[in-house]
């Protein structure tokens, strides 16, 4: 397939590539790692007269400290789910990066390119709002932080203007947590119908303290299940309360219809899948 | 602009088009045709190809954004001329059919075996997901590798 001509410019410094992004504004496109930008190319869908490769850019650090980690924009799907730092203090993270595409996505795409993306259906989005991460964007003149649950604003939208790079992901610890990722694709390698992440913390006496639910392919953007959330805090993570839990969440949700599956059907996956991620989530709490 | 890699241990550097793919720069302009072309949106395998070790779809890689790195297809697999253990294994295990999803078959297992010394048939399962077989001789498949992990071949 033929991609419509292009100029390609790979900045080495963070400002040098602010500085083009300003230039071109939206006559330009960054590539992380392709694995969405290449195909949207060759099918014409986008048509940028320069395309900023930043995989020069410093971006790749992951950097842990008690509170949080710090993942940088061009941390990859592989590293997340092979991460021996992550996997003790964030394993959700790998659970979530390992439902990314095929092992070829995991091995070039990242997470900056991931969320910056926005796919509706897309796992890292969902496991970024149910994490409540804070996202770092940088301009020319300034650079700002936005919380993930704020930062999806569409299909395939952000709150990143043209000018802007997503430059870090901050995740604050979960090390208590139980948590568990559940989707349902039509193909291994697809996006999910709908994919839920769950995170359960028990107090002492086996009550459910915090919890976190997210859900993904159910909108035109990741959705947080705040009332179903409120409902558990508190209670015994009985069956039936996880049950009731995942028909707060369902009955909440309007998704919509595609080629493939109804929103009917949509919503009761949804109602399936969030069970079994909370209790997925719940028995890894317990342990 | 200039592709700098290295293709099967040779250092290169080509003259590319910004929007020319890896694997157009493989297949049209050096004739590397053990790289398969198939759906062209990084969905099929057929172009894998490891790069510095890891599988990637050779369409959505592009060639300008190289860097020096080490690219291998499945000729790079050859040992003084004979096939890569796996490769026999294939042979013996009746694991070819049509051939196409072959070299991308073969050199995701290898990267996927770096990483994972004894997987059990599940796992090799998971791991070849991303690589279609439209013979669906996936059964074949799966036992080769089995075969080679068992190591009935010499692995090197």
């Amino acid at each position: 397939m033929l991609m419509y001509p292009f100029e390609y410019v790979a900045p080495t410094r963070v400002e040098e590539a602010l500085g083009l992004l300003r230039e071109h504004g939206d006559d330009a496109k960054v590539l992380a790692g392709g694995q969405s930008l290449i195909p949207m190319l060759h099918y014409r869908l986008a048509r940028p007269r320069v395309v900023v490769d930043i995989n020069a850019l410093p971006l790749t650090d992951i950097a842990v400290d008690d509170g949080h980690v710090r993942l940088g924009a061009l941390v990859r799907h592989h590293q997340l789910e092979e991460s021996e730092t992550l996997a003790r203090r964030y394993p959700v993270l790998a659970e979530a990066a390992r439902l990314v595409g095929n092992v070829r996505v995991r091995t070039l795409g990242t997470l900056g390119g991931s969320l910056a993306h926005a796919d509706p259906a897309a796992e890292l989005p969902v496991a970024m709002s149910a994490l409540d991460a804070r996202l770092t964007i940088a301009s020319a003149s300034e650079q700002r932080r936005v919380a993930a649950r704020d930062f999806f604003t569409g299909p395939l939208t952000t709150a990143l203007g043209p000018d802007e790079l997503l430059t870090a992901i901050d995740v604050p610890a979960t090390v208590d947590y139980g948590w568990a990722v559940e989707e349902l694709s039509r193909r291994a390698g697809d996006f999910a119908i709908v994919v839920v992440v769950a995170l359960v913390r028990l107090d002492r006496g086996g009550r459910v303290d915090d919890v976190r639910l997210a859900f993904g392919g159910v909108a035109d953007r990741p959705v947080h299940a705040r009332a179903a959330e409120d409902g558990l805090r508190g209670h015994e993570p009985s069956a039936d309360a996880l049950t009731h839990a995942a028909q707060i969440a369902r009955d909440a949700l309007d998704p919509p219809s595609d080629a493939f599956v109804s929103g009917a059907y949509r919503r009761h996956l949804t109602g399936v899948l969030c069970r079994r991620a909370l209790a997925r989530a719940v028995d890894r709490a317990r342990r | 602009m200039i592709a700098r890699f290295v293709l099967n241990g040779r250092p290169r550097e080509i003259d590319v088009r910004p929007e020319q793919t890896l694997l157009e720069l493989l297949r049209d302009t050096l004739g590397v045709f053990d790289v398969k072309e198939g759906c062209d949106e990084g969905v099929c395998g057929v172009c894998t190809v490891l790069l510095e070790g890891r599988p990637a779809s050779a369409c959505l890689v592009l060639a300008a954004a190289l860097r020096g790195r080490a690219v291998t297809t499945v000729r790079g697999l050859e040992r003084n001329g004979d096939l890569h253990p796996l490769q026999q294994a294939f042979v013996k295990y009746g694991a070819v059919q049509c051939g196409f999803c072959t070299p991308g078959m073969l050199l995701t297992t290898l990267a996927f075996l770096e990483r994972h010394r004894h997987p059990d048939r599940e796992a090799i399962r998971a791991a070849l997901e991303g690589n279609l077989c439209r013979c669906t001789g996936y059964t074949k498949i799966v036992d080769a590798v089995e075969a080679y992990v068992r190591g009935g071949y010499a692995r090197d």
